[in-house]
């Protein structure tokens, strides 16, 4: 028996990130709104205090706040010459649960991506002919100068410490000099930095690079955000990322935005309640809401005017595809859009090891670090390399939580007691850099439904099939050996390079950056979405995340996500709720 | 609390009232909002599950076995404590006996397969499930090999096996042995470091031993260090070190 509830104007499928911009935005324009969020409520007093916010085993080892893989997870195969296998427990992504989702245990870092990643397959092929082939690189549909307003509004929610670096079109001096133009400076001044950094950014110079503070959502002091609500200033406690902010110092839906809506009579969340489908008019023309479950296995249809669908690129995918929305993408043909262009992050690094200076990386916040921007994007000259896109090389200083992080030099066993020692010698004096790489849409990585596996209520998992493609090889070993090049500038005694070799490897942690699966374009045929986030099949369907990316770009994604999720909120209330139809003639 | 309740009554009860963290986080679906601003009640904490002192897996026997390979793998030595001093073997024996031996969270629908290395866990055994059967396939094959348990046996020999099983040189009948050794060098290396509300990490031993201050929340007078020691001593989240046990 499914109980049909009373219709509301906006039903939010997800509370994290994405659904606290809506829910703020699509309130604040006066619609009554229900979020519904398949986890439970979260707030920074009762779930992550300081008495015991910093229990690694908890919060990380054990995913304390993390989707259970029981719930819900996905089957995993590199290509489909392979049998695709559940991830049983989690590895290489920990997608969020609950109030706050993965905004809950972010790092923090900040970035706007760079107007030519937004114009990908344009702007390379006129500057370097055509791309490699099988490449679905595509443009977004909306350029950076749409989205710069949403970017610098996103930064004030937040209270992103950071450095400009171009200021309507003022250079500068130590902050980013490739970033794209900018209306306003960061609100807040950059996070001290730690004697990395400091190694990092002598180093870099030497090099003729631009070091830069990361932009933070770590508060550099205290802060009042434009809806009124109050940040404290960070106390570089080392257990941010994967973890709750016991501090009210990291940006997060709870401490940014939550509160204000709590306030407003025409907004209500519903939590342990897992939306199972998106379902349609008769017609099948429009949304008319959704079903969920709630706790007690009781079934639910909620409808509403305009369906957003918040629930994480990965979630978002398997709604569409269970729901029947759209067109399952087909790699053997090409055909098909909901499940192309999945897209992840190519991550590779240094670990450099002092001998007589300590690092303390116990000292550090979720996005504490200075980055150098040449080698990312379309920054420097491709030609001839033989592949698009880039990195940026960063040396961020987040914690030395001792299960996780207890580097040893190359050549130390892995146990026994050179082992131990080799871990007390070096746990207080190491540092590394990361190269955040980007990753370009291939015909063979996407996302569908799997044959064989279901979720405990007997629908089927959502099966990625992904491996690192050509494009994002001879990026890797391109830039690597720059980061190499920098880390020998650092005055260590010894370096490890790690290389990103081989096929992508499930298991170890590497970002919570998925992307694709929804992708936004300018016709039917190559997107879901159209450049409003707004659904060609359901025009009152609209969708968030980084599921909207064609391909990822060489940053972190969430200031970029925010921006789209500002933008799209924008036009549902400007434009569509006039003409509740297609803003975009396909 | 109640007057007259036994000790063992009360560690009970405190247990039902931690286990919300051992099920799957669908306890009550809730409606917020309506301008009521943010929820808050008293005592509203959600305090970690952390076992307690009764809740044991293993027997005897298993119970010598872990003790003596997770010493192994964190030795005890002139150069500092190991896995002995920070009571390892507590803490993977509540670990098993909770909602992690159980997989409880964890995806545990079949088909099972082998998988391939980019796949992970593919195991259809729970850890605590898998501890069991490896643990006793272990010592058949000590006991087959050289006529001893595990735990019997001199440290070169123990290594030996060790270095066999990771190597994939000795194999088990009913599970991979190399998974069971990278599950238990895993929850060793937990054990050695996590909170010492967890069992392990006696007196914070391993934090003493790295230099790791612990469960402290505020570095702002430190961020300055430049490249200097800081020596902090640590903090659990149990408090500081004379209030612990001994
Ligand atoms: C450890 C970690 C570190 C990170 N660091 C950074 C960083 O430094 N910089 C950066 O840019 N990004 C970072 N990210 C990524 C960032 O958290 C995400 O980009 C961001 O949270 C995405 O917002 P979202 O709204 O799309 O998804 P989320 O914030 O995750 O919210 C999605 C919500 O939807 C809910 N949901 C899912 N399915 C359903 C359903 N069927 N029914 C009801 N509800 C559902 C989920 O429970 C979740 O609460 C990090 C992520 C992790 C895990
Ligand atoms: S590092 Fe700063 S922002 Fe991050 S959790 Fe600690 S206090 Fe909060």
């Amino acid at each position: 028996m499914v109980t049909r509830l009373e219709s509301v104007d906006v039903v939010l499928v997800g509370f994290g990130w994405t659904g606290a911009i809506m829910a703020e935005k699509l309130t604040d324009a006066g619609l009554e709104v229900l979020a519904i969020e398949r986890g439970p409520w979260r707030d920074t007093p009762t779930h992550f205090p300081t008495t015991f916010a910093q229990d690694e085993l908890r919060y990380y080892w054990r995913h304390g706040m993390f989707q259970e893989t029981a719930q819900d997870t996905l089957t995993f195969r590199n290509n489909r010459s392979q049998t695709a296998l559940p991830m049983r427990r989690w590895g290489s992504f920990l997608p969020g649960n609950g109030v706050g989702g993965g905004g809950v245990h972010w790092n923090g870092q900040t970035f706007r991506f760079l107007p030519s990643d937004f114009v990908a397959r344009s702007h390379n092929e006129e500057r370097y002919g055509p791309l490699l082939e099988d490449m679905t690189v595509q443009d977004y549909g909306v350029t950076y100068d749409e989205l710069e307003p949403h970017f610098d509004y996103f930064e004030k929610i937040c209270g992103i410490s950071g450095q400009a670096g171009n200021v309507r079109g003022e250079f500068i001096e130590g902050g980013n000099p490739f970033e794209g133009e900018r209306s306003d400076h960061y609100p807040n001044p950059p996070l001290r930095m730690t004697f990395s950094q400091d190694r990092f950014a002598e180093a870099s110079r030497q090099l003729g690079l631009h070091p830069f503070p990361g932009p933070a959502a770590n508060m550099s002091r205290a802060y009042v955000n434009p809806l009124g609500v109050h940040l404290a200033p960070c106390t570089y406690c080392g257990f941010c990322e994967k973890f709750g902010c016991g501090n009210y110092s990291k940006s997060a839906p709870q401490t940014t935005i939550i509160p204000v809506l709590m306030r407003r009579n025409n907004f209500r969340l519903k939590t342990n309640a897992e939306v199972l489908t998106v379902q349609q008019t008769p017609d099948q023309s429009m949304a008319s809401g959704v079903t969920y479950l709630d706790a007690n296995g009781e079934e639910y249809f909620q409808p509403a005017d305009i369906v957003v669908l918040c629930a994480y690129p990965l979630s978002n995918t398997r709604l569409m595809l269970l729901s029947g929305i759209g067109e399952p993408y087909d790699p053997e043909t090409g055909h098909g859009v909901v499940g192309k262009n999945y897209c992840y992050q190519v991550m590779s690094g240094v670990d450099i090891f002092f001998e007589d200076e300590y690092t303390n990386e116990f000292v550090g916040a979720g996005a504490l670090g200075m980055i150098v921007d040449e080698y990312n994007g379309d920054n420097f000259d491709h030609t001839g390399l033989g592949f698009i896109g880039g990195a940026y090389i960063g040396c961020w200083t987040t914690h030395a939580r001792p299960i996780e992080s207890h580097p040893v030099p190359e050549g130390v066993p892995s146990w026994g007691s050179e082992w131990k020692k080799a871990v007390r010698e070096n746990f207080l004096k190491h540092t590394s850099l990361s190269v955040h790489g980007a990753s370009m849409a291939h015909r063979t990585n996407y996302l569908d439904l799997d044959p064989t596996y279901t979720d405990r209520l007997g629908r089927p998992l959502m099966r990625m099939t992904y491996d690192f493609t050509l494009n994002d090889r001879r990026l890797t070993q391109h830039i690597t050996p720059i980061a190499e090049e920098i880390a020998r500038g650092m005055g260590g005694r010894e370096i490890t390079v790690n290389h990103r070799r081989g096929s992508y490897d499930s298991m170890p942690y590497q970002t919570t950056h998925n992307t694709g699966g929804t992708i936004m374009g300018s016709t039917p045929v190559d997107s879901v979405v159209n450049r409003y986030c707004q659904s060609w099949d359901l025009p009152n369907l609209f969708i968030t995340g980084a599921g909207l990316f064609p391909q990822n770009a060489g940053y972190n994604p969430t200031g970029t996500v925010a921006a789209l999720a500002y933008w799209s909120a924008e036009a549902i209330v400007n434009q569509y709720l006039r003409t509740e139809g297609p803003l975009v003639q396909a | 609390m109640a007057e007259g309740l036994s000790r063992r009554a009360a560690l009970q009860l405190l247990f039902m009232t931690t286990t919300a963290f051992a099920f799957p986080q669908t306890l009550l679906s809730r409606e917020y909002g309506r301008g009521e601003g943010m929820p808050w009640g008293a005592a509203a904490g959600d305090v970690p599950y952390y076992g307690i002192p009764d809740q044991r897996f293993f027997n005897a026997d298993e119970l010598s076995a872990v003790r003596a390979i997770a010493a192994r793998l964190i030795p005890s030595d002139e150069d500092g404590p190991g896995a002995t001093e920070a009571d390892v073997a507590t803490f993977i024996d509540r670990q098993m006996a909770g909602f992690y031996g159980r997989a409880q969270h964890w995806y545990m629908q079949g088909p099972f397969e082998d998988g391939l290395p980019t796949q992970g866990y593919q195991s259809e055994h729970p850890p605590a499930q898998l501890y069991r059967l490896a643990l006793a396939e272990l010592d058949a094959y000590c006991d087959a090999n050289f006529g001893l348990p595990f735990s019997g046996l001199p440290e070169n020999e123990q290594d030996g096996i060790l270095t066999g099983i990771e190597d994939e040189e000795i194999t088990f009948e009913t599970v991979s042995a190399k998974t069971f050794f990278d599950l238990f060098l895993e929850n060793t290396i937990e054990g050695f470091f996590a909170d010492p509300i967890y069992g392990g990490n006696r007196d914070m031993v391993a934090w003493r031993y790295v230099g790791f201050p612990g469960a402290r929340y505020d570095y702002r007078d430190f961020v300055g260090h430049n490249g200097a020691r800081i020596d902090l001593p640590p903090v659990s989240l149990l408090g500081r070190p004379g209030w612990s046990r001994q």
